[in-house]
């Protein structure tokens, strides 16, 4: 699918670009941030905190994170949360991005 | 009589330093969050994180600070909250949350009072004072969290754990189907009735401030996984797994019936909000309709004796 124009609301909208903040420490590992990040910004870190645990690292393109927030309100350690970084104006660009990802040719989408 | 107060110790600026470096302060809950308490004792991949997380966010939304709020808890995992949280809070004896609240709402009306409780604290051992406090409607909120199970003293069954389920009481199966709690709440009496899991942490949020506006007897159920206790002799798996099964299995059904919304073992879930109604509440009932007319019997006296 192809969007031939943009949105004639575009300009009423933007998009949200977060920062994803990660206290090291406080993780426990359990793996609800990663899991259910609507974009899959998040993957398990190779390396261990001082608990033993592998907290979560941001992945790929930090610009991913639309800072819907869901992280830091799932994590049960208080252990995550990000900032506004910019509202974004939305583009051309945008809506192919958006449109090859839910048509599921982005690869990290297949494995669902 | 003379009531002797206790003494204000003043605000300890290096404590706080020191808080700050071990990480206290950097998450924007922290303030709602007593310094030097995070980590908490709660197990990897438990719920009860995510339902205290949501609690805060609830008590934000609603716009409302920590010093109109105040949590009641009884003991358990779940009642550790009321030492986590930056507020008034008190740990009661197991199952007098619902007692102590309500001595605390009757004596503060303005004061929004919650009950953050476990399954095992408000309906085993303290189920005939949330039944009479729902009758009542005495203006308080109600948050249970339901894990099944009796978590902190090792697994026990519960009168919330499905039929057929392994506990460490049960370890051929229960024999007892478990409470459906929602039903009981409203068959009690109570206006506003929700059940959401941790899988759902919005609508969760979205509940819990949509209670602390209500006047009366609220209650909302949150499903938690609860790993160590309920989830490993039941084959559940780690917390995450128990979230996932929270994702396939709940359906959400605002308004359902609720003689539907039995929990089984491995069964679907129905979640959302059944119930939302008002009617008069406790202080209502009492000021309108006893201290009025004593009052009124009063005045009637008082005229008497001048005529
Ligand atoms: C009067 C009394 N009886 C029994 C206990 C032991 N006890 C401590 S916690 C608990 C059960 C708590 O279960 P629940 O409310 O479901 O909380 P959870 O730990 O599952 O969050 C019991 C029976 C106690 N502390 N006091
Ligand atoms: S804020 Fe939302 S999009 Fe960003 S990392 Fe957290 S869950 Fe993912
Ligand atoms: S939800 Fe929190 S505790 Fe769990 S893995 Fe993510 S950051 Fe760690
Ligand atoms: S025993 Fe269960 S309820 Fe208690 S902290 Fe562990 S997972 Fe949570």
């Amino acid at each position: 699918m192809k969007f031939w124009r943009l949105p004639l609301d575009a300009e009423a909208h933007t998009i949200p670009h977060g920062k994803v903040n990660i206290i090291w420490n406080r993780c426990k590992g359990c793996g609800f941030c990663i899991e259910f990040c609507p974009n899959s910004c998040l993957k398990e870190s190779k390396h261990f905190n001082a608990k033993g645990y592998h907290p979560p690292e941001v992945v790929l393109q930090a610009e991913d994170c639309v800072e819907c927030g869901l992280c830091s309100l799932i994590c049960p350690e208080f252990a995550i949360f990000t900032e506004l970084k910019e509202a974004k104006e939305i583009t051309e660009e945008d809506i192919q991005k958006v449109t090859i990802r839910y048509s599921r040719k982005d690869k990290r989408y297949q494995k669902r | 009589m003379k009531v002797k107060l206790r003494e204000i110790v003043p605000f300890d600026k290096e404590a706080e330093e020191k808080a700050i470096q071990k990480d206290h302060g950097l998450h924007p809950d922290d303030k709602y969050l007593k310094p030097g308490r995070i980590p908490h004792i709660w197990c990897p991949g438990c719920g009860l994180g995510v339902v205290l997380t949501s609690f805060i966010e609830g008590m934000r939304r609603k716009g409302l600070s920590v010093d109109q709020c105040a949590v009641v808890s009884g003991i358990g995992c779940t009642g550790r909250v009321a030492g986590y949280l930056d507020m008034d809070t008190y740990h009661t004896t197991h199952g007098r949350a619902i007692p102590f609240a309500t001595g605390l709402a009757l004596a503060k009306p303005d004061l929004h009072v919650t009950v953050f409780s476990g399954d095992g604290d408000l309906f085993a051992i303290g189920g005939n004072h949330m039944i009479h406090a729902a009758r009542r409607n005495v203006n308080l909120k109600v948050l249970c969290v339901n894990n099944f199970n009796f978590g902190m003293t090792g697994g026990q069954v519960a009168p919330t754990t499905p039929l057929e389920a392994r506990t460490s009481t049960t370890p051929l199966g229960n024999a007892e189907p478990g409470f459906n709690l929602p039903y009981l709440a409203h068959a009690a009496g109570a206006i506003y009735v929700a059940r959401w899991t941790t899988f759902h942490p919005r609508q969760l949020v979205h509940s819990i401030s949509e209670s602390l506006g209500k006047k009366g007897f609220t209650f909302i159920e949150a499903i938690a996984p609860c790993p160590t206790g309920y989830g490993r002799p039941n084959k559940l798996g780690s917390g995450l797994e128990e979230m996932r099964y929270y994702r396939e299995m709940s359906q959400i059904r605002n308004g359902a019936d609720l003689r539907d919304t039995e929990i089984r073992l491995r069964e679907k879930i129905i979640v959302g909000t059944f119930i939302n109604t008002d009617r008069p509440d406790f202080m209502e009932n009492y000021m309108g309709k006893v201290v009025a007319r004593a009052r009124a019997k009063g005045k009637g006296k008082e005229k008497g004796k001048a005529a």
